[in-house]
């Protein structure tokens, strides 16, 4: 075998590139693994915060079962915060993965679930259904089943979208900017003519809350979530490829109108189920892709995870805050996430403004 | 080999080519030219299965792609499988670095791993595209003509059995254009592919195709090697342009642009993306 010095300079190269990659995905590993840990965090200071403030010992005490506790704990943490910390965690993942892959599909950074009506929608379906009564069953059923039906036909709307036009990014971008309005005008007006207790009802609702989290909710969105995760997960690279565009997708074999239909019926069940229970929660979609972007590139078998996790992140901490702001009450969890969205995504601009 | 039987080619209701037939051969490369507007990427998609024909039929191996007839356009199961199509457009603003990008091209044959072998193979096609330096970089910071070069790669990393190559050169500086093109002509001939390249630049089509496939607005204008479809006649006829053949010492033809003819050829202005 003839190795001349070139050859060994080469093959030294070629081992070094080979391992700077590895080195990459290693940083994105711990990135991960970092933000892994601090959303336990979140969740333990979750479940502590509340009227009667409990210690992170007690908690997590009280979660593990393995030390003496105060009797009241128990119930306090398993039967009342727990869920609704988990709901924060499973409702903040769907939307960062609905918000990764809508911008992957779209080829645009201003795309989410909630940037194309879909949101709107399902608020629309719940103050319908609180106005005209559910048909017999009772608002905590007849409410998400409304918002649901409403936000998988806004859904639909984009989806035909999809599949009459051959070349549409920007098409169900648009379509989606038109959705929104519509909803949103259609619910004023359902406040406009409602008595102002319904009124006051359809507000609660446009503001998000987790608090009605139960553990039946929250088994049914998270069992949701991890189903569409998966199938997201499972066309990893084939999103990658589609993030590069849409031509060159077509150009390495991939479907790209089957694809996107696809991606976005997974999308469309996963956030009409988690909007359908804590209602209409904004712009976790839009930044935490932003974030994942920024820590693990986008790589889909990291872009995909880190956005959930930025995601869960993000509304678990807001949760957290949302209890103490004003100590006692609760604010409003969907107003806090854009206080707190806004100027994080403004920083994340003028940020990416810098690098470019 | 690869064989085009009188197709042609509609968009938005017009005819952008018809009655287009030739045949290309393994282990050549063909370079597709013509004037603006003349089909050159529609041609290439169409040859990819992107863009449906109005007539006729493409055949490679024992594979046929024929025109729809009304019926909605689908062309045959695996028909891309073979192809590496390189787009014209480089514009891409992705946070994946140039490895990830090469690593792509094996899309269809990517495990949730990617192995050692798999990056050794993608750290030797940048290195024949001569970027390796820059495979940790992300691609949206590369400059167009480097970006140019790893999208080459990708398509290398495809390994196929026939490459399409829409203006791949259109960003590179002379030295970078004759070196991609050389190992496009190496590729060529190694594995022996079907190569059909669209190109600006008729001497770099001279030097380096080894036939011509000359469209103009309408069809296929001349066919054959640049020696004997190279003529002032030809590019006064397609180009409305004035130019004198000269040759290099190897007896390549060399143009030598004079002056333009006035009078636009009627046909599809400005249609090209």
């Amino acid at each position: 075998m003839p190795t001349s010095k070139a050859d060994i300079v080469a093959d030294v190269d070629a081992t070094l590139t080979i391992l700077q990659h590895r080195r990459r995905e290693g940083r994105r590993w711990r990135v991960t693994g970092l933000f892994a840990a601090i959303l336990s965090a979140s969740i333990v200071l979750d479940i502590a915060t509340g009227p009667s403030m409990l210690s992170p010992a007690e908690v997590l005490r009280s979660l593990t079962g393995w030390a003496e506790r105060a009797p009241m704990t128990d119930a306090i943490v398993r039967s009342l915060r727990l869920p609704m910390a988990l709901m924060a965690l499973v409702v903040g993942a769907a939307m960062g993965a609905g918000g990764a892959q809508m911008q992957t599909l779209l080829a645009n950074p201003m795309a989410s679930p909630y940037t194309l009506g879909m949101a709107a929608a399902a608020g629309f379906g719940a103050a319908l259904t609180l106005t005209v009564g559910g048909f017999g069953l009772p608002d905590m059923v007849a409410v998400p089943v409304g918002a649901f039906i409403f936000s998988m036909l806004a859904a639909g709307f984009l989806l035909a979208l999809t599949a009459l036009r051959r070349r549409g990014g920007d098409t169900i971008i648009l379509g989606g900017i038109a959705v929104l309005f519509l909803f949103q005008s259609l619910v004023s007006l359902i406040q406009f003519i409602s008595s102002p207790e319904l009124s006051q009802q359809i507000l609660f609702w446009l503001f998000g809350s987790l608090t009605k989290a139960t553990w039946t909710t929250l088994s049914i969105t998270a069992a949701v979530t991890v189903v569409c995760g998966i199938l997201l997960f499972a066309d990893s690279w084939k999103l990658a490829a589609l993030s590069m565009g849409e031509m060159r997708a077509a150009s390495l074999g991939i479907n790209v109108r089957r694809l996107r239909f696809k991606v976005l019926a997974i999308v469309a069940i996963m956030t009409a189920t988690a909007t359908s229970f804590v209602g209409v929660i904004g712009f976790i979609g839009l930044v935490a892709p932003h974030v994942a972007r920024i820590c693990v590139g986008e790589d889909q078998r990291f872009f995909l995870p880190m956005s959930m996790l930025a995601g869960a992140l993000m509304l678990s901490a807001a949760s957290v805050l949302s209890k103490s702001i004003v100590p006692g009450a609760l604010f409003p969890i969907g107003i806090v996430t854009a206080l707190v969205g806004v100027p994080f995504l403004l920083w994340l601009i003028f940020r990416r403004g810098s690098v470019a | 080999m690869i064989r085009l039987d009188d197709i042609a080619i509609r968009r938005g209701g017009v005819d952008l080519m018809t009655g287009v037939s030739f045949t290309m051969q393994p282990g050549s490369v063909y370079a597709v030219i013509g004037p603006n507007g003349a089909g050159k990427t529609s041609l290439l998609r169409a040859i990819f299965g992107d863009l449906p024909l109005s007539a006729g039929a493409i055949t490679v191996g024992r594979d046929r792609l024929t025109a729809a007839g009304g019926r909605r356009f689908r062309e045959p199961r695996r028909w891309r499988d073979r192809f590496a199509y390189m787009p014209q457009d480089t514009h891409l603003d992705v946070a994946l670095t140039v490895l990830e990008v090469v690593v792509l091209g094996r899309l269809g044959r990517l495990g949730l791993h990617v192995d050692d072998a798999t990056l050794a193979l993608a750290t030797e096609r940048l290195r024949e595209a001569g970027i390796l330096h820059l495979a940790d970089r992300y691609i949206s910071t590369l400059s167009g003509g480097q970006r140019q070069m790893a999208l080459f790669a990708q398509v290398l990393m495809r390994e196929p059995t026939a490459m399409l190559l829409d203006e791949p050169v259109s960003a590179l500086d002379l030295r970078h254009q004759i070196h991609l093109l050389d190992l496009v002509r190496r590729e060529t001939r190694k594995r022996n592919l079907t190569t059909a390249v669209v190109l600006h630049d008729l001497n770099l089509a001279c030097q380096f195709a080894d036939r011509i496939v000359v469209l103009r607005p309408g069809g296929l204008s001349a066919f054959g090697p640049p020696q004997e479809v190279m003529t002032a006649e030809l590019i006064a006829e397609t180009y409305r342009a004035r130019v004198e053949i000269l040759r290099d010492s190897c007896g390549r033809p060399v143009i030598q642009p004079l002056g333009e003819m006035g009078e636009a050829v009627s046909g599809a202005e400005g249609r090209e993306p």
